[in-house]
């Protein structure tokens, strides 16, 4: 059972910063999700806490003891890929016994082991087969069995649940956070996928172009995003951003006057004659639940409104006044793209 | 006469009907031509298995039969006797399975090394090896007679095997069928705590069977059917493999030719069975490159 | 912390040095050194039986090279492969298509027509021996024709070498087969299910799609053959011994003449083998380039 530090991490690939130095306290026994978009580097970050990566400066610390030289067996680290990497020539017994077998440890304790694991994750009629006579849903727990059996002291997974379709990827989630309790171990987990990283992260770390833009729980994440990237990246449809000089809103931009960019999420925002801000409806999506409204604000910029089912719809065409909802509205720096507060 | 020619032979009378695709009329100009074209084929074997199975007078009665009566297995009885045969098919079973061995064992190792792992000049060792491809056997037997001559290796099994103990083509192959292994294996493997040799033996040699059976077979027909080498090193007939034994046999029994005829047929029977079985491993090797995929 | 860790383990070094060892070695002894010995042997004249070496220098190479024997050689190694590589590509294409068809009983003849590659040159050649034999006269019995009567094509100047070309062909028919086959069946069914919606003949279908989509094959089988014709030994030794009249003397069988025969003379076998080694690596080069690209990228 281990904490784990990333210090001015760093990974250069010829000549590309692929991570670009990331401080990282994850503590002991939490559960932290690295979100970013495919190519951010979250994977790279992953590579390197496992060692299959060695950084270019910086270090990784595991229980506080500096691994950056250590061999990735030899970290007290396990991972689960996103491919799963089951040897399939091998029975699930003999998949997972891979890893203890490496461990010299005798062959009873081993079995018991064996056994302890495939219980755990509810595969114990399954270690006879082999991988190709199994479902992804029993794949994936094999390769969970497979990383918990030596209980490391921090469990890395990269994207486990993108190969699963969407039924069996809620139950999954659900299960893993279930897993989490059991084991008492750190988890650090790789996703693009926000949904994961909200229902599952004790803290979200988001990074983005090698970068980490902020770590936080996912509410906070969602709330407070620290600066553009992050409120682009984070809800579906993502956060509206307009840059301007807004001198008729009734909060005060924290700028006197000058340019800023104003953001606010498309549940926040409603559509009144008296709103201080004028739009043009472009189209309007019906997701059955909820309504999408699409609109074009003076500048070009484009807005999306949420607009529940039962209330007015505007039509195509027609011009709106929109108002964000008061204590809902971000404001960033329009040249750091930084949060004002 | 000629009428003997296009006989099918009963591996072809094979029935058109029940065939659900084409259209019949059509299957039975294909299954004709298919026949004509396989008899004609296997002409020559015919005329070989036929003068080795029936007395050698009837053979030169003109016009030879192409049909053999009476049957006999004197010719082949004989060309044992006389040619040493059992000695040169072991000769030649030894040698072929220490090359086949040898090959797989070397290649195996050494397309390890160019995928697995990295160090200094790997790039220009690849280029050395696959630039071996470019000096066959051919251009260097003045050379290599000479290196083995000093050995003390001539008329031996090392100087029959030795130069054959590496190959560029199998190294090549089975370092394509390393690489198309998930990367990910690799690196659940070194998570998991194996060590290269481990990781070689236990993952990276099962999953490329397929790979290695080709090479295999492949090595082991160009082996059994190697002429040159073994035709300039040994001169000792206790020491030659049976493609210099049947040389042997035919440069002394011309006026005899039912006596070659039978050796032929006995030293093309063992490498016929063995296509016959491994077939699938060796059109692997054999189109290896020629097609995509 | 910043170049702690140079690029490579030394662990894995070593471990590469040990895995490549073994075949660094084969190659050094048997592929390297040769190749470097047989030039310096080049330059070399020796006696009768191959002692008393003396330096006479890169002259030899040119008067080797030149000479009217080599050129003959090249010249018959060169005809050889034209008698060999049309002949024996297009004889391939013909039974790969013929037998590209999901008929019942069709893997019989696939067998058959693969089972060539089976047999070694020195089965093939003997079979054709007997068959070209005219005191066995089985030529001259199916096909009625002069040529095959006394003294036989092996001993006829103006057919050997066709003769021995025919027993190649046959011999390597399996090989062609196995590719040509391999490629047809990586051509999608689908092109030929909507050309036979847009009304092409069968004939059109092989010029306008197979032959298209498997020149990359033929290209393939046309450079394998062709350093399978200039390697080829074994049926000169067997059918005609460079006879009659140097018509049928490979380059190969020149440089074994040479070396191993009476004259005994390694100097102008070495030579002699480095211009082989030079056509060899044109050629291995083409082959390397498509097997690169086929495997690789394919």
């Amino acid at each position: 059972m281990a904490g784990l530090q990333l210090d001015a991490l760093t990974k250069r690939f010829d000549d590309t910063l692929a991570v670009d130095a990331i401080d990282l306290d994850i503590a002991d026994q939490e559960f932290l999700v690295l979100l970013g978009p495919s190519g951010c580097g979250k994977s790279t970050v992953l590579r390197l806490i496992a060692g299959l990566e060695y950084p270019s400066s910086g270090t990784v610390s595991i229980g506080g003891r500096i691994v950056n030289d250590v061999d990735p067996a030899k970290r007290d680290v396990a991972m689960v890929f996103q491919s799963y990497a089951l040897y399939p020539h091998k029975t699930v017994a003999q998949n997972i016994d891979v890893p203890l077998r490496s461990q010299k440890l005798p062959k009873e304790t081993r079995s018991e082991m064996i056994a302890e694991a495939a219980r755990a994750l509810d595969i114990a009629d399954l270690l006879g087969r082999k991988p190709a006579q199994l479902s992804g849903g029993q794949r994936q727990r094999v390769a969970l069995a497979r990383a918990i059996v030596r209980r490391p002291a921090v469990f890395l997974m990269d994207e486990p649940l993108s190969n699963l379709d969407a039924a069996l990827r809620v139950q999954t989630r659900a299960e893993l956070v279930d897993l989490h309790d059991r084991l008492d171990t750190t988890f650090v987990y790789v996703t693009h996928d926000q949904v994961e990283a909200m229902t599952m992260a004790d803290r979200v770390a988001v990074i983005q172009e090698g970068k980490l833009q902020q770590v936080g729980p996912p509410s906070e994440v969602y709330d407070e995003p620290a600066n553009t990237m992050v409120a682009r990246f984070i809800g579906t449809p993502p956060m509206n951003l307009i840059t301007g000089s807004p001198t008729k809103a009734p909060e005060v931009a924290p700028t006197d006057g000058r340019e800023v960019v104003v953001g606010f999420r498309p549940e926040h925002v409603a559509i009144t004659p008296d709103g201080w801000l004028r739009g043009k409806v472009l189209l309007v999506e019906s997701l059955g639940h909820e309504r999408l409204v699409h609109c074009e604000v003076p500048g070009g910029e484009r807005v999306t409104i949420r607009v529940d089912p039962d209330d007015a719809i505007p039509h195509d065409g027609e011009p709106i006044g929109l108002a964000p909802t008061p204590g809902r509205i971000h404001w960033f720096d329009p040249s750091t793209g930084r949060r004002l507060p | 006469m000629a009428r003997n020619a296009g006989r099918p032979s009963s591996l072809e009378s094979v029935s058109p009907r029940g065939e659900r695709r084409p259209k019949p009329k059509r299957s039975v100009g294909r299954y004709t031509l298919l026949s004509l074209t396989a008899v004609t084929l296997l002409l020559p074997v015919w005329v070989t298995v036929s003068g080795a199975i029936q007395p050698y007078s009837e053979v030169l009665d003109y016009p030879a039969s192409l049909i053999p009566w009476p049957l006999t297995t004197e010719p082949i009885r004989e060309a044992w006797r006389i040619a040493n045969l059992d000695r040169y098919l072991i000769n030649s079973a030894v040698v072929t399975v220490l090359i086949m061995i040898g090959q797989v064992v070397t290649s195996v190792l050494a397309a390890y090394a160019f995928t697995f792992l990295k160090f200094p000049y790997r790039r220009a060792l690849f280029a050395l090896f696959i630039g071996t491809l470019m000096v066959p056997t051919e251009v260097t037997i003045v050379a290599n007679f000479q290196t083995i001559r000093s050995l003390g290796w001539l008329d031996s099994y090392p100087g029959l095997v030795a130069p054959f103990l590496a190959a560029a083509f199998g190294t090549f192959l089975l370092r394509q069928a390393f690489m198309s292994l998930p990367r990910e294996m690799e690196e659940a493997a070194r998570m998991d705590g194996m060590g290269h040799l481990r990781f070689m033996w236990e993952v990276v040699v099962p999953l490329a069977r397929p790979a290695i059976g080709a090479v295999s077979v492949f090595s082991f027909l160009t082996a059994w059917n190697q002429y040159l080498w073994p035709l300039i090193v040994t001169t000792d007939p206790d020491m030659r493999t049976v493609q210099i034994g049947l040389r042997s046999l035919a440069s002394a029994n011309l006026d005899e030719l039912n006596l070659v005829m039978a050796g032929t047929m006995i030293a093309a029977l063992p490498i016929i069975v063995i296509l016959l079985l491994f077939q699938k491993q060796l059109v692997r090797g054999l189109t290896a490159g020629a097609v995509k995929g | 912390m910043t170049g702690r860790r140079s690029v490579y383990s030394s662990r894995e070094v070593s471990l590469a040095f040990f895995l490549l060892l073994p075949s660094l070695v084969v190659f050094g002894l048997f592929v390297f050194y040769p190749l470097v010995r047989t030039i310096w042997l080049g330059f070399h004249e020796s006696d009768f039986f191959g002692g008393n070496r003396v330096w006479v220098g890169p002259s030899q190479y040119i008067d080797v090279l030149t000479s009217p024997d080599t050129r003959n050689s090249l010249w018959i190694s060169i005809l050889y492969t034209l008698l060999t590589v049309p002949t024996g590509l297009a004889a391939g294409i013909g039974l790969a298509v013929l037998a590209n068809k999901p008929l019942r009983g069709m893997s019989v003849f696939r067998t058959i027509f693969s089972s060539t590659v089976a047999t070694s040159v020195a089965v093939a050649s003997l079979m054709f021996l007997v068959l070209f034999n005219p005191s066995v006269g089985i030529l001259s019995q199916v096909l009625s024709w002069e040529v095959f009567e006394h003294p036989g094509l092996l001993n006829d100047p103006s057919w050997a070498l066709i003769a021995v070309s025919a027993a190649t062909v046959w011999q390597n028919l399996g090989f062609t087969f196995i590719i040509v086959t391999a490629g047809l069946q990586s051509i999608p069914a689908d092109l030929y299910e909507s050309a036979q919606l847009d009304g092409l003949t069968p004939a059109r279908q092989f010029r306008e799609i197979t032959l298209p989509l498997l020149s990359p094959t033929l290209l393939f089988g046309v450079v394998v053959l062709t350093i399978i014709a200039f390697q080829s030994f074994g049926q000169v030794d067997l059918l005609t011994q460079g006879g009659p009249l140097d018509r049928t003397n490979l380059l190969v069988y020149s440089i074994f003449d040479n070396a191993f025969g009476p004259s005994k003379d390694e100097g102008v076998a070495s030579v002699q083998a480095i211009g082989l080694f030079g056509v060899m690596a044109v050629l291995s080069m083409i082959q390397f380039r498509i097997l690169d690209r086929r495997v690789h990228y394919g």
